[in-house]
């Protein structure tokens, strides 16, 4: 059990690596080669995150599974779960079948695809596991690489603006949080988390360029990691990348991308910003709450207007992050618990979305809302499973969308009453922009002339959705089964926090009578 | 900050030209070199009395072999250092990591020209010859330890080199690529002789540890520092750093692309670490006088290699400007001082080499009906043609671009490292920020490999030995992340045999 992680985290490299070089041909029997082998690796790789979540001890707070190796410059080979990210990874193997499954019926460079989708599995695996700066900032930015090829290569008519707008925002952010990381190295002479939990980076006020910077360093370092998680989140203002990029990708990018890449941002603050720079997190808290609910409202307004049905939920996706960004600076056991399960939640419910979205892009080839319309006569089975998921979007109680909002909701009602009350107006608008979608993709007469003989969803579609409506639902009911495991992780999290902050209460006091 | 290195007059376990070892210790010294020279001595006169076109192909492997022995040779010297023409030439460390890393480009490169050169007509035995003296004038360059020897290294592998690359001498843009390398490199030997004779007026003395002493002394006369700022220019021309680097594009487009890909290893190494040399031997005490000077021409250079690179069409040219670029990055690790400083410029060249070696050895077999070209247009949908080397080629591009794990992340990594430990955050921004600006470049050429439309179809005639490099570089871009190939030890014993 000792090198469970390294295997679980390699096993789809090492499957990429065996398509790229022993796989030869295009034909039809090579094609389907790659997928089967894509999707067993994925399945074996889902099966032993079932090891790992099995040996998993919710009560233990610390890093679990732990295995270290020297590396260069002092740097280690350092992978370890604990109760914040053993669920990301658990997350991400288990989208990740549905998503090899999803792109069955690609015809174009298949085992490419398949290829640039496990290496992105392992990358993404990496990040939630990697206890070591300088490992993880390697596994985060690596994962643009193939992200940028699966945007580029099967993506959409204007697929080259979109992956060139993806990685060089992303590539920003990214490097801002490297000369970070740097910083923070030769500070504290060391890149090991754990170590760094216990580093206090010095928090007295600066002056930089005649500017005064409260918190010092903190704030300084704070920016630059949130330079990099606001974009990956994406926070309003630095969102409009997501949209293009969304359009754009095939459907399994997509969700991918949606369901499990947007996550590192939230990830990130939780595992960096929070715990390392608990001053400048505090000084910086309302700020981003602020943020959040702009980004809340706006989008969910901008949602409104679409008429590009993944348009539509990569807005909606932005506005339910900007939960996640609240529920986490309110810095409580609610509003992170919370802001988690949001993110947990919000990889099922988006990634199923986008997934209903390409079960009739492959039937249609558009996705316009105007050319569809009363797809319930035709495909039953659908409009079911697309009024699930619009529900859970909208955050019906007994989804797990309501669970992450409402604890959210609840969190940042004990920080600030305003903030509280006009992201709640927010859940308002995003029932308004889901359930006019789908009114308008689903319901009414079956009035258009090409919809007369579109099918209802295969055996196939069906199996890759019975998984995450079992999950929405399950988590919607009984919440328990995430809240239990990141519990004792959050609390320490936040007991860690407040500990700082009381030390630094005298100096945040000062400043905040200025 | 940083002290000078050894004393080369008083310490006893030193020898020099006048000393016991007399003659035959100063050759041993000197052994590399001599070899080389005598070398390119013999096979010139023995290629100028046979018949020409049977003894080239010997000519050529056997320049690439004597390159690889003698950079083994000088791989298993050993840790001590010795000085010779009392102090003039300095062999330690520091210049025998610098050596095997030219010797090891020079004779890979050797042997990738041979394709390209046999299609061009251009397959004859000066080119190996040639090679070897500008080889030999890159060692003397790592190896001075005075003013004279340096400008002689210089001038032997700059001349040589001018005519390298008018080497195609029926095309009109090669030889106006040589004339025009010659005219500016004229001009910044000119200004590099002008600042050496300042120094030598104010300090009164050619050898770096005597410069040394002058230069860490407080109340420098004011005749010194403009000698050390024309010094600086001088090699800021030869790295090709802005606003000095105006030959460069042209040079690289016009000269043929095997001599481009020489151009754009060998000598950059060389010039590289004679700036260190000079930097910490000789103005070791002006650390601030000529750190602010490296901060400026490393920002510049890193803004306008990668802003400029943006609209080329051509990738001969494009990457001139990305190695701009990249000179702009180890000169920041050079800036920050210090034994990091210098360790982190180190590994940043080698890894600069490898990637370029690697994409050169394509670009060398880009042809198009058997005539070699260089617009990158032709890449169009590579990735159908030939998946195996459009994927090599895309590793190499993320690496350039300094995306991790790629190798060339983790030279970006130690500069900027360098750069932070001397709080020089503006810099290491500055850098970072360039490196995002550079990588929208690289992606295009990966945008035309990968998602590019109407498919141009390029030769499927290429070496085998060019096809090796391409995927062994690839390869290593990859690997090193394991543990840079020990590159982190070498440079390290390397430089602190220059700083200390």
């Amino acid at each position: 059990m000792e090198n469970l992680l390294t295997i679980m985290i390699f096993l789809p490299l090492i499957a990429g690596l065996i398509l790229m070089v022993f796989l030869r041909g295009d034909d039809a029997a090579a094609q389907n080669n790659a997928k089967w082998l894509a999707l067993i690796a994925t399945l074996a790789t889902f099966l032993t995150s079932i090891f790992l979540y099995a040996g998993f001890d919710p009560a233990n707070t610390g890093f679990q599974f732990v295995e270290d190796r020297d590396w260069l410059l002092g740097f280690s080979y350092k992978m370890g779960v604990d109760g914040i990210s053993v669920l990301f990874v658990l997350l991400t193997t288990f989208l990740m079948p549905l998503v090899i499954a999803s792109c069955w019926e690609v015809k174009h460079r298949v085992k490419e695809y398949m290829i640039a989708l496990l290496f992105l599995e392992t990358l993404m695996l990496g990040v939630f596991c990697a206890l070591d700066l300088v490992l993880f900032y390697l596994f985060f930015e690596a994962g643009l690489i193939p992200m940028f090829l699966i945007i580029g290569i099967w993506g959409g008519a204007n697929r080259i603006y979109a992956s060139f707008k993806f990685f060089l925002y992303t590539l920003l952010g990214s490097v801002l949080m490297l000369v970070a990381i740097i910083a923070m190295y030769v500070d504290s002479g060391t890149t090991d988390i754990p170590t760094l939990f216990l580093h206090e980076f010095n928090s007295t006020p600066l002056r930089v360029l005649g500017i005064n910077v409260l918190g010092g360093v903190q704030t300084l370092m704070w920016f630059a990691f949130f330079a990099s998680f606001a974009v990956k989140m994406p926070m309003w203002p630095f969102h409009t990348w997501l949209p293009d990029a969304h359009v754009q990708a095939p459907t399994a990018g997509s969700v991918v991308l949606a369901a499990i890449l947007l996550k590192m941002g939230g990830y990130g603050f939780l595992r960096f910003s929070l715990p390392m720079f608990p001053v400048a997190s505090e000084l910086l808290g309302p700020f981003v709450l602020w943020m959040s609910v702009i980004a809340i409202i706006y989008t969910s307004l901008v949602a409104l207007v679409q008429t590009d049905m993944k348009k539509l939920i990569a807005y909606s996706s932005v506005a339910h992050m900007g939960f996640v960004t609240m529920g986490i600076f309110t810095a409580n056991q609610q509003g992170i618990d919370g802001a988690i399960f949001q993110m947990i939640s919000h990889g099922f419910i988006s990634g199923a979305l986008f997934l209903c979205v390409g079960v009739i892009y492959d039937r249609m080839h558009t996705r316009e809302i105007s050319a569809y319309g009363g797809l319930v006569n035709r495909m039953p089975g659908y409009a079911l499973v697309f009024m699930l998921f619009t529900m859970a979007n909208v955050g019906l109680p007994g989804t797990s969308g309501f669970v992450g909002e409402f604890l959210t909701i609840i969190g940042v009602f004990k920080v600030n009453t305003w903030i509280a009350f006009f992201a709640t107006s927010g859940v308002v608008l995003s029932a308004a922009y889901a359930l006019w979608l789908y009114r308008r993709v689903v319901m009414g007469d079956l009035i258009k002339e090409s919809l007369r003989t579109i099918t209802d969803m295969n055996l196939r579609e069906r199996v890759i959705f019975t998984p995450l409506v079992v999950m929405t639902i399950l988590l919607g009911v009984y919440p328990a089964l995430i809240l239990d495991v990141i519990g004792p992780s959050v609390g320490l999290l936040v007991e860690n926090y407040e500990e700082s902050i009381s030390v630094y209460s005298h100096s945040i006091l000062s400043f905040s009578k200025h | 900050m940083n002290g000078s290195s050894y004393n080369i007059f008083t310490g006893s376990n030193y020898f020099g030209w006048s000393e016991t070892h007399g003659v035959l210790g100063v050759l041993q010294i000197l052994l590399p070199e001599i070899i080389l020279a005598v070398f390119s001595m013999i096979v010139l006169l023995g290629a100028v009395y046979s018949s020409k076109n049977k003894a080239t192909s010997i000519v050529f492997w056997s320049t690439a072999s004597i390159f690889l022995l003698v950079s083994i040779y000088i791989g298993f010297r050993g840790e001590a250092v010795y000085t010779a023409f009392g102090g003039a030439f300095i062999d330690d460390l520091f210049s025998r990591f610098l050596k095997v890393l030219i010797l090891l480009s020079a004779a890979i490169i050797l042997i990738l020209s041979q394709d390209f050169l046999k299609r061009n007509n251009l397959f004859k035995f000066e080119y190996p010859i040639l090679m070897t003296l500008s080889v030999v004038g890159m060692m003397m360059m790592v190896s001075a330890g005075d003013l004279m020897s340096l400008y002689m290294g210089l001038e032997l592998q700059s001349l040589s080199l001018y005519v390298l690359a008018s080497f195609s001498r029926d095309s009109v843009r090669s030889t106006e690529a040589g004339l025009k390398y010659f005219v500016l490199g004229a001009l910044s030997s000119g200004m590099l002789l002008y600042g050496s004779s300042l120094i030598y007026g104010y300090s009164g003395s050619t050898v770096f540890s005597e410069i040394f002493i002058t230069a860490a002394a407080d109340g420098k006369p004011l005749g010194f520092v403009f000698g050390l700022v024309f010094i600086t220019i001088g090699m800021a021309f030869k790295v090709s750093a802005v606003p000095f680097h105006m030959w460069t594009p042209d040079v690289y487009e016009g000269a043929p692309t095997p001599v481009t890909a020489f151009l754009a290893t060998a000598p950059k190494v060389a010039a590289m670490g004679l700036f260190a040399r000079v930097v910490h031997d000789a103005f070791g005490g002006a650390f601030s006088d000529w750190s602010q000077i490296l901060i400026l021409l490393s920002v510049l250079s890193m803004l306008f290699g990668s802003i400029a690179a943006i609209g080329q069409k051509d990738i001969k040219r494009l990457m001139a400007y990305s190695s701009i670029s990249h000179m702009g990055f180890a000169l920041m690790g050079l800036a920050s001082g210090g034994l990091e400083g210098v360790q982190s410029m180190l590994i940043y060249m080698a890894i600069y080499v490898m990637m370029n070696i690697g994409t050169f050895a394509f670009i060398i077999s880009m042809e198009v009906d058997g005539k070699p070209v260089s617009e990158i247009d032709n890449l169009r949908m590579y990735s159908k043609t030939n998946p195996g080397r459009a994927m090599a080629l895309l590793v190499l591009m993320f690496s350039l671009a300094g995306i991790p794990p790629l190798l060339g992340f983790f030279g970006k990594f130690y500069v900027l490292k360098a750069a932070i430990t001397s709080e020089l955050y503006l810099l290491a921004t500055a850098g970072v920020v360039a490196s995002v600006i550079g990588a929208f470049y690289y992606l295009r050429i990966i945008y035309y490999i990968y998602f590019g439309e109407n498919p141009r179809a390029l030769d499927q005639t290429y070496s085998i030995f060019n096809q090796t490099v391409l995927v062994i570089s690839a390869l290593a871009m990859v690997l090193g992340v394991v543990n840079l190939f020990g590159l982190e030890f070498l440079s390290e014993i390397a430089a602190s045999a220059l700083v200390n």
